[in-house]
């Protein structure tokens, strides 16, 4: 793909909903409020694995205030199984199946009264063994999740909680391993993570006993809120209008919903709209963390550095409910390298923790931190250079994956030249320092995607998407409008529209939406463009044919085509209303082409010896993401991933005690990063375009999540002399180690 | 128990309002106020996505009843810049691109304005600590330091 100039990509303007960001205004979830509104609050199980015996809400009912409580007897069966799970996620029916998992729930006057009536409402239980850890849960005799939902191909030797099964690679690892120098096998393990976004769940329902209703509430998708909404309330999708709040973070984490079926059901008993906010706790107990892993990872080299053969199986733990998620780690183990021999194979395990929900690049970042650990041991002992090693063995186009297909263009060998000529990798390091080297890799996304664009008469642009903005896309949306259209940015106003306002569009994940919303984008201003020279073409009198687009104008193709000075955008839109109506352009699709991104981080860490604190001193990013369309957002991405990968290496973890309850939810206990944790993030942008895109994008998000994990433990074994397996090396770990 | 009533300023008006005595001064701001500008992250103090000041003093609105600031002087996110000239720290935050989500933004201009009224000249560790009280899970911070930096630097008088 040759290189494109642009007159509009790859500058950094002042994002549009960025005045109401600084000044207070946007409207987050838990912002808006409703005329006649309750308050909803949620009782939730102290108990780890427990059988509702009875449930009795009559004393909650009497309490003056109070004007509906319901239970999972409120919610009537869904045919499609992944809905009743999440139905039955956001209500328990029958037994309690975490710490924290919903009991019942209240709508009243005041939150203070709703507060007092969770009080009232009388549980009886009967305590059920419990089980947290992955590895116990795979034990035959494990307390059981859920029955009859074992992953078929397996045998008797693990438990019915394990639901998944899944199996990528080629060559003959056996054979592979036979022809190294060197072997080396190591267990890891990972704790679970949360994505720890700021906003806690939050919505405002409003549902009608005609089975109409408006919901507004903080999501990554509303069309998939408002599908799986009317599925369990048993309504139509067209009656619920579903609006995106401006959203406080997600990071996958607000791919599924928790709170809004119950507050629509609150709604529909009292008849008003209900408001439902979720506490912190609530959110660390009750909303999705990552999956915990369990993992043993195998890999052979040659003394030149060759990798001969790898082999990974990956255990995940992903909570009470039956998942898919192992299978991303799986097909992203090995995903940085040309390999001849190559097996990963994962399990989903179930067990009593809440049930798991994405977490950028899901599945990823543990599997990789496996591999990763072991190359960097294996450089060690061979006395190899680890930028060297990964170039040699480096994925590039062409090669076949180790999760089967064959890579087309990407930048891994970019992105680790870029690293090592970088003077990062040369700098000095000081005593108790180590310097961490890690590659990453994430698929990104295509998927369903709706835009439509209307052409205003002064020359301006409207453009509706159906995908939440949730780091600044609607500036990259209007960008792509903008250079496609030949017009300044400034013309463009783009809106995440609500359910009712534009067609179906996927969740925002994947790092799919400025792939995906910007080829829907692109096509939608081409059919604006089609009709803006059918118009010109009508008041020059000359063949439609015979017009074309250029730099933001239509002109006659050439001199035979008549001669004519080019008309503007706003010229043509002027006077549409005399050459047939309002102009616009719109697009519906599924584009499939998103490219595959790979990263390198480089880290300087100190550790103190005295206290096992580990600092980061300096941290470069490399990421391959296609082509930036606006460079400063997309810095942000790489820069706010490598420090949740920093967080989760070294602090962050649900900490279980032997109740099964969770120890820790909360920020003071559950520890992200802070300022002062961290030193300036440098982010390098590699532009190795995605043929797939007409720009060259591929989606930044979720890459850079993936190398930290293993690039901090590198780090940290290369500082202190000593390498430890499990994740977070938190000081008291290191401590041990030393 | 009755309700309480305070009479206080906030953003420069004079308020009036009555309150639950174990109503904080977040709920006062959000839920009679309407001042939505400070956020509930946690409710605990932990997070910083609440942060007003009260006479100039920077406090987390979740950490304060709303019964304590009879007589006193709130700001808030709203209180700050000028419909036709927004702070320093917010049109630097806004150059920076130091937002992504933007649900710590508020929280973050309400205490790096604080911090600069105590300290014009921070180095990059003095901001990086003073506001290590307000998380932000999008950005890793990068930026948002630059942009602390940058709007101290423009409040000094010096050339950007």
């Amino acid at each position: 793909m040759s290189k494109q100039e642009f007159k509009i990509l790859g500058t950094r303007p002042i994002r549009p909903d960025g005045l109401d960001k600084v000044t207070g205004k946007a409207m987050f979830g838990a912002d808006k409020s409703a005329t006649g509104m309750l308050h909803a609050r949620i009782l939730r199980s102290p108990h780890a694995h427990a059988e509702i015996i009875s449930i009795d809400t009559s004393k909650a009912k009497a309490l003056p205030g109070v004007k509906a409580v319901i239970t999972g007897a409120d919610f009537d069966d869904v045919e499609n199984r992944w809905t009743r799970y999440t139905m039955q996620n956001c209500m328990a029916q029958g037994r309690a199946l975490y710490d924290g998992h919903a009991i019942a729930a209240v709508a009243a006057t005041s939150k203070k009264i709703a507060g007092a009536a969770l009080k009232l409402i009388e549980v009886e239980y009967k305590i059920l063994p419990h089980v947290t850890d992955v590895d116990e849960a795979m034990q035959p005799g494990a307390p059981l999740l859920h029955e009859g939902v074992k992953a078929r191909k397996l045998g008797d030797d693990v438990s019915g909680n394990t639901v998944g099964y899944y199996s990528f690679g080629h060559g003959d690892v056996d054979a592979g391993f036979a022809k190294a120098d060197e072997v080396i096998e190591r267990r890891f393990k990972t704790a679970a993570t949360h994505q720890g976004y700021i906003e806690p769940q939050a919505c405002l329902a409003d549902l009608g006993a005609d089975g109409r209703g408006a919901l507004w509430c903080t999501t990554q998708g509303h069309y998939m809120v408002r599908e799986t909404c009317a599925e369990i309330l048993g309504i139509d999708a067209s009656q619920l209008r579903v609006t995106a709040s401006e959203i406080g973070g997600g990071f996958g984490g607000k791919t599924t919903v928790f709170i809004e079926p119950v507050a629509l059901k609150l709604s529909q008993k009292s008849g008003r709209p209900v408001k439902l906010v979720m506490s912190r706790e609530e959110v660390f107990r009750a909303t999705g963390p990552t999956m915990s892993a369990s993992m043993d990872v195998k890999i052979g080299m040659g003394k030149d550095g060759k990798i001969t053969a790898g082999h990974a199986r990956l255990r995940y733990q992903g909570g009470a409910f039956p998942y898919n998620m192992v299978m991303m780690g799986a097909m992203s183990a090995f995903a940085c390298y040309d390999l001849e021999n190559v097996q990963s194979e994962g399990w989903d395990v179930m067990t009593n923790r809440p049930k798991m929900i994405s977490y950028r690049a899901p599945g990823a970042p543990m599997a990789v931190y496996g591999v990763e650990s072991v190359i960097d041991e294996l450089c060690q002992k061979l006395g190899l250079d680890p930028i060297e090693v990964r170039l040699l063995n480096a994925a590039k186009e062409g090669t076949k994956s180790s999760y089967g297909p064959r890579f087309k263009a990407i930048g891994l060998v970019e992105a680790l030249k870029a690293a090592k000529a970088h003077p990062h990798y040369s700098a000095p390091l000081p005593a108790n320092t180590g310097r961490g080297v890690a590659c990453g890799f994430w698929f990104n996304f295509g998927g369903q995607v709706s835009v439509s664009m209307a052409i205003n008469t002064d020359g301006t642009v409207n453009l509706i998407e159906g995908n939440p903005d949730i780091g600044g896309s609607r500036a990259s949306i209007s960008m792509m409008a903008a250079e496609a259209l030949g017009i300044p940015f400034e013309r463009i106003r783009t809106i995440v529209g609500d359910t009712a306002s534009v067609g179906f569009s996927d969740v925002t994940d994947g790092s799919r939406v400025t792939f995906a919303v910007g080829i829907a984008t692109i096509n939608a201003a081409k059919a604006a463009i089609r009709e803006l020279c059918k118009r010109a073409a009508m008041i020059w009198e000359i063949d439609e044919d015979a017009v074309e687009w250029v730099d933001g104008t239509a002109r006659p193709t050439g001199h035979n085509a008549g001669d004519f000075p080019p008309m503007s955008l706003a010229e043509i839109a002027a006077t549409s209303g005399k050459t047939g109506g309002p102009i616009a352009g719109h697009h519906e699709g599924a584009p499939d082409k998103a490219g595959v991104s790979f990263g390198v981080h480089l880290v300087d860490l100190e550790v103190d010896p005295e206290t096992g604190f580990t600092s980061i001193k300096r941290y470069t990013a490399f990421q391959d993401v296609g082509k930036a369309i606006h460079p400063a957002y997309v810095e942000g991405q790489i820069q706010g991933g490598a420090v949740q990968g920093i967080g989760w290496a070294l602090n962050e973890e649900y900490i279980y005690g032997a109740d099964g309850r969770l120890q820790n939810p909360g920020f003071l206990d559950y520890r992200i990063p802070v300022a002062s944790d961290l030193p300036m993030i440098d982010a390098v942008i590699i532009e190795v375009p995605n043929p797939g895109h007409p720009y060259g994008v591929r989606g930044c998000g979720e890459t850079a999540i993936v190398p930290p994990l293993a690039a901090v433990a590198n780090g940290v074994a290369q500082a202190v002399g000593v390498r430890l397996f499990e994740l977070p090396m938190s000081p008291p770990k290191i401590l041990k180690a030393l | 128990m009755s309700k309480i009533h305070v009479s206080t300023q906030v953003n420069g008006d004079q308020v009036e309002f009555l309150c639950e005595p174990e109503e904080t001064l977040l709920d006062v701001l959000r839920d009679h106020l309407n001042l939505t500008g400070a956020k509930e992250g946690c409710g605990t103090g932990d997070c910083g996505a609440c942060s007003v000041t009260i006479d100039g003093r920077l406090v987390a609105a979740c950490l304060v009843l709303g019964a304590e600031v009879e007589g006193s002087a709130v700001e808030t996110v709203e209180g700050i810049g000028a419909p036709d000239a927004l702070h320093p720290l917010q049109r630097q935050i806004l150059q920076h691109a130091a937002l992504q989500c933007g649900i710590c933004t508020p929280g973050i201009i309400v205490a790096a304005k604080a911090l600069l009224a105590q300290n014009p000249d921070p180095s990059e560790q003095e901001v990086r600590y003073w506001l290590a009280g307000n998380l932000c899970r999008c950005t890793g911070y990068d930026k948002i330091i630059r942009a602390v930096l940058a709007a101290a630097g423009e409040m000094r008088g010096e050339n950007p």
